[in-house]
């Protein structure tokens, strides 16, 4: 239920309240975006036909150096 | 760009896990963060560290009770067009499931979102349509969104929202169990940032992490929460970045706050949870299906609905067994032939140990 799947908004709809999102593969859907602040181009989570958020693309590509880098904190302990 | 995979560093952390002797009870309350789990094979690995990572009630449509059921199901008795997600439809009532109903001839639409059934009641604008709105903190700001953005007359929800942080907060109480430290719903936490869950941490000192679903993230939230047992810390940490931030979505929550008010109200499995439940705001009665249909539903007052016989869909919700502990698992309740709502749902305990441990 509370499932959410990344896309990425390609085009917004003259409502300015919908925008197509695709999700690779060749699969896109129309999706509500009132929920977030979202532009084309940016990556949104979808839920039940809604972007509940926008992600973090700097935060995603730094996530695994955060991860290497808390481990070998502990190790240094 | 999303992709969470590198092997190296998952058996790193395996490897900073297993000199852990001491055993450790976590929860988290997700159906997804299960599904990672079990299909990644990250509950035995885990197990082989001597730490155990149980499903709460992290399930909208297995916490929904048999009373909202059968209160879908009257009104679709009572000729209403209804619409819910899928697995919704298919959780049996006393007497039938919706999708039963609907073989029966009753109009029962299956939808993906609350924004479908909009679609449905603007389509046949002599028919009212009912749309039971099922799910977390997660949910609750697209039936807000919808009703804002004002719906057609013959348009209602039957409002089943409930509210993540009560139920933790439930089950720590009740003390059914010794849990060390709660895995915190990543999309939940999405809408509501981190700030909600921080009262528990300080009132009940248990260690929270915020965390995503791929498998990593799940194994390097277990590492953080073991990290704040072994330090004796109790903190909410953040492990998915990426998607949560600390104040969480400002826009969803101020809709939420617009649209409904808190409510005390049972889950299945549990009793009553205080301030868990979120109703429509006197301000939107007029799509509240409950006071629209306050006749219709009335023969159902004071009536109560208990469990299907043999079911321990309860327990399951409560993290107190497993689904394998259930004599009826994989025998008599199957996915095909469900009987208890956690066999139903992709995101239920039960359907998920049958999806991947089920021979």
């Amino acid at each position: 239920m509370c499932l959410a799947i990344p896309g990425k908004i390609i085009s917004i709809e003259a409502d300015e309240q919908h925008a197509m999102v695709d999700y690779g593969q060749g699969t896109s859907r129309k999706v509500n975006i009132t929920l977030v602040e979202a532009s084309i181009g940016d990556y949104v989570l979808v839920h039940a036909g809604f972007a509940i958020e926008v992600l973090d693309k700097e935060e995603a590509q730094k996530t695994l150096a955060i991860f290497q880098e808390m481990l070998s904190q502990e190790e240094n302990i | 760009m999303f992709s969470l995979q590198d092997k190296n560093l998952a058996n790193k952390i395996i490897k900073h896990l297993q000199p852990n002797k001491k055993p450790y009870h976590f929860m988290h309350v997700c159906g997804t963060h299960q599904d990672t789990l079990m299909k990644h094979g990250l509950d035995d690995l885990l197990e082989s560290c001597n730490i155990h990572i149980g499903q709460g009630p992290g399930c909208p449509v297995c916490v929904t009770t048999p009373y909202e059921i059968e209160e879908m199901l009257l009104l679709a008795h009572k000729g209403i067009t209804v619409a819910s997600f899928g697995d919704m439809i298919q959780v049996p009532g006393s007497t039938m499931s919706l999708q039963q109903m609907k073989t029966e001839g009753g109009h029962v639409h299956t939808v993906y979102g609350i924004e479908d059934a909009v679609a449905l009641a603007t389509k046949q604008p002599n028919q009212d349509v009912v749309f039971m709105s099922v799910g977390f903190e997660t949910t609750a700001p697209t039936t807000a969104a919808t009703l804002l953005s004002e719906p057609p007359e013959n348009f209602s929800v039957l409002c089943c929202h409930r509210q993540i942080p009560p139920a933790l907060e439930a089950l720590v109480n009740m003390g059914d169990m010794n849990i060390d430290g709660f895995i915190d719903p990543g999309h939940v936490s999405t809408i509501i940032g981190a700030q909600p869950y921080e009262a528990l941490s300080e009132k009940y000192h248990v260690p929270q992490v915020i965390a995503g679903f791929e498998p990593l993230d799940i194994l390097m939230a277990t590492w953080m929460l073991v990290q704040q047992c072994e330090h004796q810390e109790a903190k909410v940490e953040n492990e998915y970045h990426r998607a949560v931030r600390y104040e969480g979505n400002k826009k969803a929550q101020a809709i939420i706050k617009k649209v409904f008010t808190t409510s005390d109200v049972k889950w299945r499995g549990f009793p009553i949870i205080p301030r868990s439940g979120m109703l429509l705001h006197k301000k939107y009665s007029d799509y509240d299906a409950r006071i629209k249909y306050e006749d219709l539903l009335q023969p159902l007052q004071d009536k109560t609905f208990n469990e299907p016989q043999g079911c321990r869909c309860g327990e399951v919700l409560r993290g107190l067994i497993s689904p394998q502990d259930c004599a009826l698992f994989s025998h008599q309740c199957t996915p095909e032939h469900p009987v208890g709502p956690c066999m139903v749902s992709t995101e239920g305990s039960c359907q998920i140990a049958y999806r991947y441990r089920s021979n």
